[in-house]
């Protein structure tokens, strides 16, 4: 068979033409070793652009294919079909990035086109020693782990379990629900939170595809897409839920109360809580950090009391293997701690807010049963919203929180229904960003209701008065950037909209998993654009605000895709997987077993009749820790072994050496 | 693209007393700073062009002797860049290519080469601009360390 590389240079429109002589690489790539034909065209992944190389194979009878345009991030898998449906295996084809890594990096069009011209001449190298491989099919286990119960979570087991597949759902906490069951209202619909959470958390207990499992968290995953298995840890919550009936008498009876994480502090709960009396599963639990039981030996007043022998202080940890084919992860978000914020005097005047502890102020089964009221038990007459708390701030997140601007234009509509139209309430905003279906409607209804707004971010929130009528109140100090001037604006209650930010843990979560983190801190997706749900790792899909602060719209939209993603992979019931793996020569190993303790995923055994090394296929993720140590240089990853690097090599030195001005060259 | 200012064939050859251009060969790891590549083109953050990049899917697959390689074929320096410490795609693939950076940093120096020629750095997948930064940074460093001599090396 003749040996001939096809090259095709694209322009991208003027993405790269724009910088990049494309002509000119096309004629440069066709004078190299073993080019039987170079082309340049404006879009090389249009149908046109992938006809002319499918064209080419069939009738040039070309070998290897080379295509020089934007990263093969992007367009590799487009045109390794292309070359498939050409009839030329797809590992026979090499991309390089002239677009990402030089047409839009590189000022000069001249060292633009230079540096094409090596990164085609690297590949057209490499290209020479690719080997024909095979995709290997494996079958994808039908079940879905989902973690994280909050709305994002319920949203994508619900989705997935409708289609008949099993869904395991772990959520950390006693309840599923998140932060949405702290919520009141929701904005701009004004729909209570409660009406419209419940119902699909009550679901979620009825459908008998969700294995839930609460008080529960993933601490180790091993495998591969379609065939993941995640190890569960159980923490105990002292009351067996087959036997507990919720009829909360253990509530009534224990002695010991302590501040309450689901009230943000404001309210008690006891030491035997749940969040509401609609949590899922509705069956209380007991922390072992203030019961008096677990803590002292004492007590007991909940096991006495149970009608139904329910409390169990015997419960141990529990660990759990379950099997998955996919993962769907929905972790949610963290609020920012305003005290970091000094200024604000969140923690140091008991008047001063954070917007979660603003909903529960609002909430019927909150600590006021709804109304909105101060420490003092009187409704205040005014209040200030501060926007954009740590959010789009240098020193905290430098992004937008996207919700806030919206919770304040709720809260400021509740305020005025609830404390009464008398009272005065001020934003102070930096923009507003109403830009939802319905929220810039909002937005104007808000503005009728006779809020004020103050374009300015507050300076200082201090209960130093220089007037009368600043008297025992909190000022917000502020420059109205609108009226250039500073104003200072006496209330009794402050609200701080805090940020949303990643979860604590999110980099431990995010390393158990396998996927990164981008730079604000949230779970990294796989393109901001076309692939906002898939991570870089197969399998494995984000959903809600794990991925980035977004309202429940979004979150329910970001976790629906989410849940789509999965099922396609679980519907389908296979995937295919890369033979890039490694590949131990067995003639040249000397069985030294040094591979076999750097192989991160113990997918290297010592064949013991052989005195060699062997890979198991199926557990090697081609990393290259082996090839990279190999004394011996028997383990090679296939697509990125030795011949294959150095070729790429030599063709980057085809350009490196003439550049290089020799010592001592000067003389000749 | 005939407006274009077509680079003549023959440019590569430099002029006596042109400007030192040094030639940097980077091998990145697909997920991690080849994806940060990708981003600081996206954003179009201008970089020193004599950086070329060869994707490798971990540094952990990077055998010292690509590097050797390379510094042999007439690179003035190799870049090595990868995940951050504990975010590696593969578990830990880069804390094994920091031993063998580190390694192979102590051995090159007796056969001449400077050790400010390899460089390993860890450029996350997010970070478009510390890529572009990373990049200038050392491309000026060894503008000013000069053109490497690997010809004049008694091994060759």
């Amino acid at each position: 068979m003749p040996s001939g590389i096809g090259v095709y240079v694209c322009h991208c429109g003027t993405n790269i033409a724009g910088r990049v002589d494309s002509e000119g690489v096309a004629r440069h790539a066709a004078g190299l070793k073993n080019v039987a034909v170079a082309r340049d065209y404006k879009f090389m992944c249009s149908d046109p652009g992938q006809d002319m190389i499918i064209k080419d194979i069939r009738e040039m009878g070309l070998t290897r294919v080379v295509v020089a345009s934007c990263s093969p991030r992007l367009h590799e898998k487009t045109f390794q079909k292309a070359c498939q449906r050409g009839g030329l295996n797809p590992f026979l084809f090499q991309m390089t990035c002239i677009r990402e890594h030089c047409s839009w990096v590189v000022a000069d069009p001249a060292e633009a086109t230079a540096k094409a011209k090596t990164l085609v001449a690297a590949a057209v190298s490499r290209v020479n020693e690719h080997e024909e491989l095979y995709s290997r099919v494996e079958a994808v286990h039908p079940d879905v782990l989902v973690v994280g119960g909050g709305i994002a979570g319920i949203q994508a087991a619900l989705d997935i379990a409708r289609s008949g597949h099993k869904v395991h759902l772990v959520e950390r906490g006693p309840s599923i629900g998140g932060h949405m069951t702290q919520f009141d209202k929701t904005f701009p619909t004004l729909d209570c939170a409660a009406c419209i959470s419940t119902p699909k958390m009550v679901a979620v207990a009825q459908e008998p595809n969700i294995n839930l499992m609460t008080m529960s968290e993933v601490v180790e995953v091993k495998g591969y897409v379609g065939n993941y298995t995640a190890r569960i840890r159980t923490r105990p919550r002292y009351i067996d839920e087959d036997r507990c009936t919720g009829c909360g008498l253990c509530m009534e009876k224990c002695p010991k109360s302590v501040p309450s994480e689901f009230e943000e502090g404001l309210g008690k709960r006891k030491a035997v809580h749940r969040n509401s009396p609609q949590s899922v599963p509705n069956t209380p639990v007991i922390d072992p950090a203030s019961c008096i039981y677990l803590v002292k030996g004492k007590c007991g007043a909940c096991k006495q009391n149970c009608p139904s022998e329910a409390v169990d202080f015997e419960q141990q940890e529990r660990f759990l293997d379950v099997q998955a084919g996919t993962i769907v992860l929905a972790t949610g978000f963290d609020i920012l701690d305003p005290t970091a914020l000094s200024q604000y005097g969140f923690g140091r005047y008991p008047e001063v807010y954070t917007g979660l502890q603003f909903e529960r102020l609002n909430n019927a089964v909150g600590p006021t049963g709804g109304k909105i009221l101060m420490k003092n038990g009187q409704a205040p007459e005014s209040v200030a919203i501060i926007h954009c708390v740590g959010s789009r701030d240098k020193n905290h997140h430098a992004y937008c929180s996207r919700v806030c601007c919206m919770y304040a234009l709720k809260y400021d509509h509740l305020i005025k229904d609830k404390v009464g139209h008398h009272a005065r309430v001020f934003n102070f905003y930096i923009d507003m960003r109403c830009f939802g279906k319905g929220y810039e409607e909002f937005y104007r209804r808000v503005q009728e209701e006779g809020v004020t707004f103050i374009r300015g971010r507050p300076s200082e929130v201090t209960d130093q008065s220089i007037s009368v009528e600043e008297d025992g109140k909190l000022v917000v100090l502020a420059e109205d950037t609108l009226l250039g001037r500073p104003v200072r604006v006496a209330v009794d209650m402050v609200v701080l909209c805090t940020a949303m930010q990643p979860r604590r843990d999110a980099s431990e979560v995010a390393r158990i998993f396998g996927v990164s983190c981008g730079q604000d801190g949230f779970f990294l997706e796989e393109h901001p654009k076309l692939g906002p749900v898939s991570t870089a790792t197969d399998g494995i899909f984000l959903a809600g605000t794990c991925q980035g602060p977004k309202d429940i719209p979004d979150a329910v939209a970001h976790a629906s895709g989410g849940a789509g993603q999965a099922l396609s992979l679980a519907a389908r019931g296979q995937v295919s997987i890369s033979p890039t793996v490694s590949w131990i020569n067995p003639d040249i190993c000397i069985g030294c077993k040094m591979c076999v303790g750097l192989c991160a995923y113990s997918a290297i055994e010592f064949d013991e009749r052989r005195r060699v090394c062997v890979i198991n296929e199926a557990m090697c993720k081609g990393c290259g820790s082996c090839a990279g140590h190999c004394p011996s240089g028997a383990a090679q990853v296939r697509h990125f072994n030795e011949k294959q690097v150095f070729a790429e090599l030599e063709g980057l030195s085809q350009y490196v050496s003439p550049v290089r001005q020799p010592a001592g060259a000067d003389a000749t | 693209m005939q407006e274009l200012n077509v680079m003549p064939e023959t440019q590569n050859v430099p002029m006596p007393g042109a400007a030192f251009e040094p030639a940097i060969v980077a091998f990145v790891c697909n997920w991690c700073t080849y994806t940060a590549a990708d981003l600081a083109g996206t954003s179009r953050m201008v970089q020193s062009p004599n950086v070329r990049l060869v994707r490798m899917m971990c540094t952990g697959m990077v055998d010292p002797k690509y590097i050797i390689k390379a510094l042999l074929g007439g690179a003035d320096a190799v870049l090595i860049s990868g995940c951050h410490p504990g975010d590696c795609h593969y578990i830990n693939g880069n804390y094994k290519a920091r031993r063998r950076v580190k390694l192979l940093m102590e051995i090159l120096p007796r056969f001449g080469i400077d050790a400010r020629r390899i460089k390993l750095t860890w450029v996350g997948a997010s970070e478009g601009n510390e890529f572009a930064a990373t990049v200038n940074r050392f491309a000026a460093e060894i503008k000013e360390l000069g053109p490497i001599d690997t010809r004049n090396l008694p091994l060759l």
